[in-house]
């Protein structure tokens, strides 16, 4: 009889554990899945129509761009989470920054990593004065006119650096060993140290932003912001302070974004428009206010900008753009919480 | 009626969001110590006489907190002072952790007593000892009521504000919750000015009552004195 009982009550709390896996797992696990699907799909494509080792090789390069574009979006979403303000002006914060890196490393002659973290404090502090001066005599949610200036600073930030630095691409040294030879070959795939110190420098900083927003103090006074704006206000928490934190941490982690594509992509006053785009997409198919789901799609979009222009023979790098303004609104009008995202539900 | 002894002296109060003028000068006290209610039915400016006290809409006349005047201050610093806010509609952070709400209801303290606090407040409330590292977004109504005063009181608050705590929960939730502010109040010496439009409850608890209507006080007097009263009841009381 006792043992009777106890299977039915072990039945009854597997039935209800089962049940909420359902409830909150089961959406998210058929877009993965589908995710996955697809991606398995591609990839037999992929492999049959040009070889297992050039699809490795071209899924190894597409994760460089991928991991800064992970960087890039962490950056957007650090502000919309907190603001609920899509920060126009980020891809340019960025840029400025890496310029600031380029005449500390290359006209100064300071060494590579010394001077992109000079740059990321530089950036931090400009990002907080900008903030102060700005953003703050704003309503925060005024959200219209928040963004409007986000918009007029990235236009402003832009017109600066042409004015100081000019519109010729100038060449950008890496931090990590990144000579002709400096690779291994693993089964005939080329991995370069540079890769890996890049994928290394992101997933780093990630671990780093989320231990400060998860273990301390003004981690938490962030994400209280971002959870409740009033009630924030009513533990005594300085909304402005919090704020203008989340702006110096984001663009601190832009410009350290800037400084690992600037090699590729040479260093010109519009070379960060690029990479906010495919940051934005990025950011939009993690979903706008995840962390994780910002880095995740990070290297998503990547990998679809590098497999798109590789074996999808009319569209090549002009058009792979054009494929991540396609992702932006396609997840917006059938997922616009994306892969990661809150549907925020509170109960009443 | 000193106004040497109150904890909180309003006097000649008028609050107003932009144009629209909603408390039209009330007049109030609270002693330390007291658990004080305000009843008034929808519209009547309850809500808004706490918002005037945190100073979260424009407020004209006396508000006095132990002495100093809070108009014109940022309702950080009326928090800083001491006064807690538990809101209408909880007032909970959904994303953060039950755990982690209660951290930052202590946010602007910096003695080294937040932890024990923190169990303290656990043994009061044990529903959200179990729950606390669930999100405060999944609790339910009454739970996260609860979870929005243990978040005030963290902060260690001199006197708290409590903005319809009712509203929305079932009526043996409602008993439940009532009856831990009254031993809170009477253990604790928490001094509490609480709006409701549920009477019946909020005068179990309540020392002194206002009636708070089209943002005059009507009537004053203390929780026994209401409740018998004619008018009040039929208002109400529903009898």
């Amino acid at each position: 009889m006792a043992t009777a009982l106890d299977t039915e009550g072990i039945n009854d709390q597997l039935r209800s554990g089962l049940a909420s896996i359902e409830r909150f797992g089961s959406r998210r696990a058929r877009n993965l899945g589908l995710l996955a699907l697809f991606l398995v799909l591609f990839s037999i494509y992929a492999v049959y129509d040009g070889g297992l080792r050039l699809y490795a090789q071209r899924l190894v390069d597409a994760m460089d761009n991928g991991f800064v574009y992970s960087a890039m979006a962490l950056a957007l979403v650090l502000i919309y989470k907190a603001t609920g303000v899509i920060n126009f002006a980020q891809g340019n914060m960025a840029m400025f920054g890496t310029f600031i890196a380029y005449v500390i490393i290359v006209e100064q002659g300071l060494p590579v990593a010394i001077g992109i973290l000079v740059a990321m404090a530089i950036s931090a502090l400009a990002a907080a004065v900008i903030e102060r001066l700005f953003i703050r005599p704003f309503d925060p949610s005024n959200h219209l006119a928040l963004t409007i200036v986000t918009l007029s600073w990235f236009l402003i930030l832009a017109a600066l650096a042409g004015v100081i630095w000019a519109y010729d691409p100038k060449a950008f040294p890496t931090p990590f060993p990144g000579g002709k030879n400096d690779f291994f070959d693993l089964g005939g795939v080329r991995i370069r140290y540079e890769s890996i110190g890049i994928w290394l420098t992101v997933l780093v900083v990630v671990a780093l932003v989320t231990l400060l927003l998860k273990r301390t103090k003004i981690g938490l006074a962030f994400r209280s912001v971002s959870s409740n704006l009033e009630s924030s206000r009513l533990v005594g928490i300085h909304i402005g302070r919090t704020l203008q934190f989340g702006w110096a941490l984001a663009a601190a982690v832009g410009t350290l974004a800037g400084c690992l594509i600037a090699r590729v992509t040479y260093l010109d006053p519009n070379f960060m428009g690029r990479v906010l785009v495919y940051s934005f997409a990025a950011a939009t198919l993690g979903g706008l206010d995840s962390l994780g789901g910002a880095v995740i799609g990070g290297v998503l979009i990547g990998m679809a900008e590098t497999m798109l222009s590789g074996y999808v023979g009319f569209i090549g790098s002009e058009l792979a753009l054009a494929g991540a303004l396609v992702v932006i609104v396609v997840i917006l009008l059938v997922k616009p919480s994306g892969l990661f995202g809150s549907t925020r539900v509170e109960r009443v | 009626m000193s106004g040497s002894t109150a904890l909180l002296e309003v006097a000649g109060l008028h609050a107003s969001y932009g144009q629209a003028e909603v408390l039209h000068g009330i007049d109030f006290h609270v002693e330390p110590g007291e658990v004080v209610v305000i009843l008034g039915a929808n519209g009547a400016g309850k809500t808004t006489t706490l918002r005037a006290i945190c100073q979260m809409c424009t407020t004209r006349g006396s508000i006095g907190f132990d002495g100093h005047q809070l108009g014109g201050r940022a309702t950080t610093e009326v928090v800083r002072r001491g006064i807690a806010h538990v809101p209408q509609g909880r007032g909970t952070f959904p994303d953060l952790t039950v755990e982690e709400n209660l951290e930052v209801g202590a946010y602007v303290r910096k003695d080294k007593e937040v932890a024990s606090d923190l169990s303290r407040w656990f043994e009061v409330f044990p529903r959200l000892a179990e729950r606390r590292h669930l999100s405060a977004g999944s609790l339910s109504g009454g739970e996260q009521q609860m979870l929005a005063v243990a978040r005030a009181l963290m902060g260690r608050p001199r006197l708290l504000l409590l903005d319809e705590p009712s509203l929305g929960l079932a009526p043996i939730i409602v008993q439940d919750l009532f009856r831990r502010l009254d031993a809170i109040n009477a253990e604790q010496g928490v001094t509490m000015l609480v709006v409701e439009q549920n009477a019946s409850v909020a005068f179990e608890v309540a020392d002194r009552a206002y009636v708070l209507e089209a943002g005059r006080i009507a009537l004053s007097g203390t929780a026994d004195e209401l409740r018998h009263d004619d008018a009040v009841r039929r208002a109400y009381l529903g009898y």
